[in-house]
């Protein structure tokens, strides 16, 4: 039974880093392409250091993500809240419909669609309203993730929670959030995704100097793209790894604490 | 008490509203408006006429839907296994993680990356000489598509059915092999359906988009599977026919309400007594 | 709900981290190029212009520039209708000029203030989109024609479209995945035009193509130099600018264009009309206008310039490859696409649309 567990992990694994691993490695190459490694090469990464104009794209890119994924995560779970507190069947239904909208509506579609509301209400093109309509289509995600951790919600708890008297925001914040908190974190981290890989929509709604790394990748296309983002998405790739492992000890070390500090207390 | 309470949903209900009127809402009624609104011939069904009357665009249709499907199964069948390995795992949030880091990558640079392993000379083809196999044609092929696919949509179906599993009580499973049922058994009776609410969602979440995926089919399809999200962003983007596209939007929507309504219609009636 | 809120804190910390940081890099771009002057808003394909000769140009005018990027005439067309932000200078194909012109959306140049024209080939001036160059200034330039894999295919063979239809080339060609490029060199076999506006004709070239499909292997966008480079496909339609690209990562491509014609594109820069820094645009035209500058420009994106001055300063192989830079007689018999209506766009668009659908 390990062994398969071993082999199924190892497989998925394998299948998931592969074309990572495929474009990490392309990005030491000496020549200019994905194709016939040529040689150990440092200057795709002296190139990207002294285009200025990418890493601040770079960090555009970050900051919106983490922002729009941050708003979109809250305003979620407060929809995912609200429409698991109707009571109404078809009313449920309604909303859960719409929020399906922005999930099977194509890209251009919504893009287009956003590009004519802000024009429409006069906004001027930028971080905004990308942040607006970054926010907007994570929404959806979060709240897809969320629900169905409040739905399997044990009722009796938090009936048993307001039977002692305790106020809704004491249910709230002492019930039902620690419930949902692992909905409410992979909802974080797709709307993350969403807003890191978009191209569509945050073309048709940018403007006035702010523009995303997905932009500028699908943009040279035409041109092709050169292997300095190969070297971007790399140190990308590395200092999400480090964040994530560092994130996780700190976690870890925590958790530890607090389970001494329960013990010394049963002591 | 109960007041407050309401007062709490009223309050959900609202900010969540506000979000559904301005971003969903009001880009709906302009899709809508747009797919009637004939440019130089005024308010027209003419679009939806045209639509489900043209062989292409219903082959689309067919196309979107048993290639959605097949992503989905593909995606589900990987995932499962995947996620139950998962929640088995000592460091199973930091591995959790390792499976997200992926999607952060842009999909354009995974996709050529794609391109490369499963070119005629890639890595893929040269494993499989040396393992004895002759080169054959990956590339442009469905089997290469539904790959690509399956590995895009793969972290949003095991997210949701990791957290159901192991939202399971771990006594249920282990009183099931108690009772001498076998370990397959003990999934399929009792783990399996326990952890139906995140298949439900995983499967939300990568079928409803599935439809409308368009990129890829011609990166990797070649264009040998047209989908209508190839459709939609060709009337978008090409012949800049927007009331054509919006038509079509129009329909992908429809088609997903009425999915989610005849799925949640099956669910009320088989648990019909619990609530 | 602790762990929730320490996460919560923990991400507002990272994006004030990142904020601290742009604000340091925006700092000290300022500080590399301490100008006071406007800022140009540049609107051009992804990487379609040496980066240095923007700094150089920031550093020469004053001016500092904003390259923003688009990946589609047509997502260009709809972000400058549409407004809510500004662009100074832009660079549509031909065509396109042609609708952004008929939309209004374009400047009318001064051509006081535009040097440095006498350098350009006039070959590519006064053309049908835009007579007498009154809203645009030729960029770069190229024709369409058939990549091929010079071990596989003899180039020989390629003198016609037509050759294309050989029971030899099944299941070994590529298409570049753009109805009017795939109708119109269809109808350049025929022996009609680019711009054939006749339902019959139209009809003809789609039965022709029809015909094609056991030899197309599949159907691709930019990603076509890729899979040429590749050797994914032995024989490929598309752009002369795609196939320098895919000669570059593989020497066994060669490119030519057939001797019944073919299409001729050209990009442009143009000032659209909500344009806020007009000085600023004439004064980029201007340099890239200029012999070196056009010429170094050139050696990067590796298109055919259509600077006349800047090609006699090409080194001698570059300027005799005949594939991209090919002779009068190959010229004369390239036509323009000139701006079709909603109508024939959608025809042409359905019938590549069934064409493509017959392949499944």
């Amino acid at each position: 039974m390990k062994m398969v567990r071993g082999a199924w992990l190892a497989f998925c694994f394998f299948l998931l880093y592969a074309p990572i691993l495929f474009l990490v490695v392309y990005s030491f190459n000496a020549g200019d392409a994905m194709q016939g490694f040529s040689g150990f090469s440092w200057v795709h990464y002296q190139e990207l250091w002294q285009d200025t104009r990418l890493l601040q794209i770079l960090l555009n890119t970050l900051i919106l993500a983490l922002t729009a994924a941050l708003i979109a995560t809250v305003i979620g779970t407060i929809g995912a809240l609200a429409i698991y507190r109707t009571q109404r069947q078809l009313m449920k239904q309604t909303l859960l419909s719409l929020n399906n909208v922005l999930l099977v509506s194509p890209d251009v579609i919504i893009g287009a669609a956003f590009l004519i509301l802000m024009t429409a209400l006069g906004l001027k093109l930028g971080f905004l309203t990308v942040l607006l309509a970054h926010v907007a289509f994570s929404i959806p995600i979060v709240v897809l993730m969320v629900l169905p951790k409040l739905q399997e919600m044990n009722q009796d708890l938090v009936l048993a929670a307001a039977d002692l008297g305790a106020k809704p925001t004491e249910v709230l914040t002492k019930v039902t959030l620690p419930v949902i908190t692992p909905g409410i974190f992979a909802g974080f981290f797709m709307a993350l995704t969403y807003s890191l890989d978009d191209f569509a929509v945050t073309f048709f709604v940018t403007g006035n100097g702010f523009s995303t790394l997905a932009v500028e990748v699908y943009s040279r296309a035409r041109q092709g793209v050169s292997l300095e983002i190969n070297a971007l998405s790399t140190i990308m790739l590395g200092l999400a790894f480090v964040l994530v492992i560092g994130y996780y000890a700190y976690s870890q070390r925590r958790q530890g604490q607090k389970n001494t500090k329960l013990k010394e207390k049963v002591q | 008490m109960n007041k407050t309470k309401k007062r709490f949903t009223e309050a959900y209900l609202g900010i969540y509203g506000l979000w559904l009127l301005a971003f969903v809402v009001a880009p709906l009624l302009l899709l809508l408006v747009q797919s009637l609104n004939l440019p130089g011939q005024g308010f027209s069904f003419d679009n939806y006429r045209d639509f489900f009357t043209s062989g292409p665009y219903l082959a689309m249709t067919v196309n979107s839907i048993w290639y959605a499907f097949l992503i989905t199964l593909i995606t589900l069948a990987i995932s499962y296994p995947l996620a139950l390995c998962l929640t088995q795992l000592k460091h199973r949030q930091l591995w959790l993680l390792l499976v997200i880091l992926p999607t952060w990558i842009n999909l354009l640079l995974k996709t050529y990356a794609f391109i490369g392993l499963l070119g005629k000379g890639g890595l893929l083809n040269q494993s499989l000489s040396a393992m004895g196999f002759g080169t054959s044609q990956l590339l442009f092929t469905n089997g290469a598509f539904l790959l690509v696919a399956a590995y895009i949509e793969l972290p949003f179906m095991v997210l949701p059915i990791y957290n159901a599993l192991l939202d399971i009580d771990p006594l249920l499973p282990a009183a099931s092999r108690d009772l001498g049922a076998s370990s397959f058994q003990t999934l399929k009776k009792v783990v399996w359906p326990l952890s139906m609410p995140g298949v439900k969602t995983g499967v939300q979440t990568v079928f409803i988009p599935s439809l409308s995926l368009f990129m890829i089919t011609r990166l990797i399809g070649g264009n040998k599977v047209i989908t209508l999200g190839t459709a939609i962003e060709e009337h978008f983007l090409v012949t800049q026919n927007w009331s054509f596209g919006s038509t079509i939007g129009v329909v992908l929507i429809i088609a997903m309400a009425l999915t989610m309504a005849l799925t949640t219609d099956r669910k009320k009636k088989k648990g019909g007594g619990r609530k | 709900m602790k762990k929730l809120m320490m996460t919560f804190l923990a991400i507002l910390a990272l994006i004030a981290a990142l904020l601290l940081l742009e604000w340091g890099l925006t700092a000290s771009r300022a500080q590399h190029s301490s100008q006071k002057g406007d800022t140009l808003t540049f609107y051009n394909w992804g990487d379609y212009i040496d980066p240095s000769i923007l700094t150089d140009f920031e550093k020469t005018s004053g001016y500092k520039v904003d390259y923003q990027t688009f990946d589609s005439n047509e997502a260009m067309y709809t972000k400058i209708q549409q407004g809510g932000t500004n662009y100074d200078l832009a660079v549509p194909s031909d065509y396109m000029v042609a609708k952004m012109k008929k939309a209004g959306l374009l400047a009318k140049l001064d051509k006081s203030k535009l040097t440095g024209m006498d350098n350009l080939n006039k070959q590519f001036l006064n053309q049908s989109f835009d007579r007498g160059n009154h809203y645009s200034v030729p960029y770069f330039w190229g024709t369409l024609g058939i990549l091929y894999n010079r071990q596989k295919v003899n180039g020989a063979d390629l003198k016609s479209w037509s050759a294309l239809w050989s029971e030899r080339y099944k299941n070994r060609v590529l298409l570049v995945d753009s109805a009017r490029d795939i109708l119109g060199m269809t109808l350049l076999s025929q022996g009609k035009s680019v711009n054939d506006q006749n339902k019959a004709d139209l009809a003809a070239a789609q039965g022709k193509l029809s015909s094609l499909m056991p030899n197309v292997k599949a159907i691709v966008g930019d990603e076509l130099k890729l899979y040429m480079a590749q050797g994914e496909g032995d024989l490929a339609v598309t752009y002369s600018g795609e196939a320098k690209n895919a000669i570059e990562k593989n020497g066994d491509l060669a490119y030519t264009v057939p001797e019944d014609g073919s299409n001729l594109w050209l990009d442009n820069l143009v000032i659209p009309k909500s344009a806020k820094h007009k000085q600023a645009a004439y004064a980029l035209i201007n340099y890239l206008n200029r012999p070196d500058v056009a010429a170094k420009n050139a050696q990067y994106i590796g298109y055919a310039t259509a600077n006349r001055a800047a090609y006699e300063k090409l080194p001698k192989n570059v300027q005799n490859d005949r594939a991209f830079y090919p002779k009068q007689s190959v010229l004369d018999k390239l036509q323009v696409y000139q701006n079709f209506d909603q109508y024939w766009t959608q025809k042409y668009n359905d019938a590549f649309l069934e064409f493509k659908l017959g392949k499944s």
